[in-house]
């Protein structure tokens, strides 16, 4: 079995390059045809068992196809071909029944010994909880305390045809989950209200994001780069707005990596602590706001169904309501609760900006503290 | 008219009342495909506004909500306003003819199973008009919970709407089987029916079996929205992958219903057009049944990455794997028909011969997609749009085609137009491919499926894909001109209508009379 997967390989390699020096000459440059380039051992995999299907299946669409080309071109009435009369043929019949099992049969051992190799997730040296939300990815590094929100970075103006596109438009976010390169990484997926799909196809891993339970998967990342990926699932209106990116580095700046972040925790905390003047949470709240904005609109004129925010009754209302609803959400809905989502101060900031902006002159504010002795 | 001597003793009332009322397996035959025929330009049209949103990256013309809405009725529309029905239309038109029976075995039946529909749809396509309230389903056709669960008063019109439809599909679903099972004309044993009845017999007891499990699923959805319960929320003790596993035990049969009359089809298309016999006709039926019976075994291959224990995944990999050999197995036999025939290629065996080659393409792809541990990479991006494409646009489609311009004459008594028919086919060629066919490269270098906008590098294969879209949608326009003018009129067809047609339908005058063999006919 060994020897024909590796003769198999092989005569794979020889025609994949083949195909790749041809490629330049037919001027296909600009379009990928096939997978990103693998970067972990399973997505190799992955790409040579796809490679070797695709190839099994050509085949057997030339050959079928020449018999029918040939009867097209031959058997023709027009060129006075007379019908025969033959309906069955017993031997051949079972020629054509047996010959497809057994290639089946040869397409399924490496396709189950891949799929062994993916599910097994023992052996981790670290593990990451990955959180799907409406509509950003949350990391949770179990064994480091640290854990934050990924944001789609591409700006709105850019989506809406306001400004040139960037290189790496809608696969931007603003941080990244970061991984060291050579080490297993074990992914426990989970969602916080619908179903989505964390999906990076350079380390071959796709796997839903279900609420309420929990799906393993690994990688084992073999060089640093940035990999970029995107939610699989249909997951509501911003679907297509929630990419992932996979800063790849090696262990050593990993580790000065978790260092920086548990400064940046600490001094989250500190500022939290102080009181905020009005402009500095003016300033705060419309970079937040970017969140809201997917649904109740850039100026808060309210998107589709959703709600508009100037001179509604909880954007002008008493300031305690407005604060309940943006920490626990309204069920039922898609307004989920902010609270576990943002911190006090983000809070804060975003409620005085709504209170304060598109007309609303409520004139009030809120402090991070007040949000803190609210939740 | 020249037609309207032929009718003289058909007695049934005139103007509307003819189809509300009737009974009569051609008029209801006729209700139904005209209903496939327009709900065909109302999902087609959604699918231009997607294509058109997908021109180039941003967000142009729909607001992602909108987006989404578009995508779950352009599927809902497409699989159970067109597909099924016209298939079902192709059932009361030819199984009578076929079998030599006067009619359907259910006629009152039969015509409630129709009227069900047109208020199913207004139902569902009303939504539309509700963007105040959420608008329509936009959690995809899937519907997958709990992403439905959030979605407004469109969802609950929507379910009610696929309710009756279930109901519409199961009551044809009986009448089919009490027509082929008590209607034969004698000496039409099961083993000498033509292949199109076989494959709708079977089709039958799968939508029997499919369309209840989908009210199940779609019921239980709504008590999760509206009476408390929780099967599918985590938070009471529910599991939202029990619909995903609920939804494909229906919808993998589903795939099934809508191709298995197409095998059908093309199974009576190509002997006529080779002027042969269908080759291996019992390995066609016991591939036919085999297909069937596997059916019911693979539907978490729609759900490989769910996180299903390794056992689950391999098995059902095999099982999908397997559909491979039957599939084959009818693949072959069309092949072999053909193999020393004398072939002439009218219309309705250039789209049977289109839908053999591209059906393979659709079906490989699935074989492809069958892989688990290749479905990784493959499950939910454009790979998959284009595999599912390729077996229904240029599989049941296109077998529908094949199947009107190849019983058009025997309906309506009128030749259609053959230099219109093959343009009408190359144009669906061009545009279909040039649609589906980029999709495939989409996917795998990718591009996640259901999303109004995309990165920049899937840019140009995008805009290939719209513009033959946008080819495909606008020459329906022919197909529609087309058949409206042989309705209309037309060179006489005769009753044998193909040299080398063969079937009791070719005995009856075209087109038949009102009520098709009165006395039954005799069988050599």
């Amino acid at each position: 079995m060994c020897v024909v997967r590796k003769l198999g390989r092989r005569v794979l390699s020889r025609l994949v390059s083949a195909v790749a020096l041809a490629a330049p000459s037919l001027a296909v440059a600009d379009y990928a045809l096939n997978f990103q380039r693998p970067v972990t051992s399973i997505a190799q995999r992955i790409l040579e068992l796809h490679n070797l299907i695709f190839v099994i299946c050509m085949a057997i669409f030339v050959i079928v196809f020449a018999f029918m080309l040939y009867s097209i071109v031959v058997h023709r009435k027009s060129r006075g071909h007379k019908p025969a009369t033959f309906h069955d043929n017993v031997k051949l019949e079972m020629v054509w029944t047996v010959i497809p099992f057994l290639i089946l049969v040869g397409m399924a051992i490496p396709s189950t010994a891949t799929l062994i190799e993916m599910s097994d997730v023992s052996k981790a040296e670290m593990t990451v909880k990955i959180t799907g939300y409406q509509w950003k990815w949350r990391y949770d590094y179990l064994d480091h305390d640290i854990g934050y929100f990924s944001n789609l970075s591409t700006p709105r103006e850019q989506i809406e045809g306001k400004a040139p596109k960037g290189e790496h438009y809608l696969l931007e976010v603003d941080n990244p989950i970061v991984l060291p390169v050579g080490k297993k990484v074990r992914f426990l997926m989970t969602a916080n209200d619908v179903i989505h799909s964390w999906w990076v196809p350079q380390l071959g891993i796709k796997t839903d994001a279900i609420p309420g339970f929990i799906n393993e998967a690994w990688t084992n990342i073999n060089e640093p780069g940035v990999y970029r990926g995107v939610c699989a699932e249909l997951c509501g209106q911003d679907h297509a707005f929630m990419p992932i990116v996979v800063n790849a580095v090696t262990p050593e700046e990993f580790d000065q990596w978790v260092v920086a972040q548990k400064k940046i925790a600490l001094a989250d905390a500190t500022s939290a602590n102080k009181t905020w003047t009005r402009e500095e949470l003016m300033i705060k709240g419309k970079q937040v706001f970017q969140t809201c904005a997917a649904c109740h609109g850039v100026n808060g004129e309210g998107v589709g169904q959703f709600p508009k925010l100037a001179g509604s009754k909880i954007a002008t209302g008493p300031i305690a309501a407005h604060l309940s609803i943006v920490l626990r959400g309204k069920p039922g809905t898609v307004m989920q609760a902010f609270g576990p989502q943002l911190n006090d101060v983000d809070i804060a900031a975003v409620i005085t900006y709504e209170r304060n902006s598109f007309g609303n002159k409520t004139g009030d504010m809120i402090q991070p503290a007040q949000v803190k002795a609210a939740r | 008219m020249a037609t309207a001597a032929a009718h003289h003793h058909d007695e049934h009332p005139a103007g509307i009342t003819r189809w509300l009322f009737t009974t009569n397996h051609k008029d209801i035959g006729t209700l139904y495909l005209s209903l496939a025929l327009v709900m065909f330009f109302v999902g087609g049209a959604m699918a231009l506004v997607i294509r058109a949103e997908l021109f180039q990256p941003g967000l142009q013309i729909t607001e992602p909500h909108f987006y989404n809405q578009m995508v779950t009725l352009h599927a809902l529309v497409m699989i159970f306003g067109v597909v099924m029905p016209a298939l079902v239309g192709f059932a009361n038109w030819q199984l009578p003819l076929m079998l030599g029976a006067p009619d359907m075995a259910l006629p009152r039946l039969n015509n409630w199973s129709f009227w069900i529909l047109p208020f199913a749809f207004t139902l569902l396509l009303s939504t539309v008009f509700m963007q105040g309230q959420g608008g329509a389903p936009a959690a995809g056709w899937t519907l997958y919970a709990p992403l439905s669960i959030q979605g407004g008063i469109g969802t609950d019109f929507t379910i009610l709407s696929i309710h009756m439809m279930g109901i519409s599909s199961v009551l044809s679903a009986i009448n089919v089987i009490a027509t082929i099972l008590n209607m034969r004309a004698p000496g039409v044993t099961l083993m000498k029916m033509p292949l199109f009845a076989w494959t709708w017999l079977i089709t039958a007891f799968l939508l029997i079996g499919a369309m209840p499990v989908l009210a199940g699923a779609v019921t239980m959805l709504l008590t999760d929205r509206h009476f408390g319960t929780h099967f599918f929320d985590a938070a009471g003790g529910g599991d939202p992958v029990l619909f995903q596993h609920v939804f494909w035990f229906f919808g993998h049969p589903e795939v099934y219903i809508l191709i298995l009359p197409a095998f059908g089809i093309i199974s009576q298309v190509i002997p006529t057009f080779s002027r042969k016999p269908l080759f291996g006709y019992n390995s066609m039926v016991y591939a036919t049944v085999s297909i069937a019976l596997l059916s019911h075994v693979v539907w978490a291959h729609h759900m490989f990455t769910v996180g299903m224990p390794i056992a689950g995944e391999l098995f059902f990999m095999y099982a999908t794997m397997l559909i491979a050999v039957p599939t084959g197995v009818k693949i072959f036999n069309w092949i072999a028909t053909m193999w020393r025939g004398a072939l002439t290629f009218e219309t309705p065996m250039l789209f049977a011969i289109a839908f053999v080659i591209l059906f393979t393409i659709g079906g490989l792809s699935g074989l492809m997609l069958a892989i688990a541990p290749a479905d990784f990479q493959y499950q939910d991006t454009y790979f998959v749009v284009a595999h599912f494409h390729y077996v229904i646009v240029t599989g049941s489609v296109i077998a529908i085609f094949a199947g009107v311009y190849f019983w058009l004459p025997k309906w309506t008594g009128h030749m259609y137009n053959e230099w219109l028919g093959k343009w009408h086919f190359w144009l669906t060629m061009i545009g279909t491919n040039l649609t589906f066919f980029p999709m495939h490269f989409l996917g795998l270098a990718g591009m996640q499926r259901r999303v109004p906008d995309y990165a920049l590098q899937f840019t140009d294969f995008n805009q290939w894909a719209t513009v033959g879209a946008f080819i495909f949608g606008f020459s329906q326009l022919l197909f529609l001109y087309l058949i409206v003018q042989t309705v209309r009129g037309g060179e006489r067809a005769t009753a044998q209508v193909w040299e080398g047609a063969d079937g009791l339908e070719w005995t009856l005058p075209s087109p038949p009379p009102y009520h098709s063999f009165a006395t039954p006919p005799e069988i050599k």
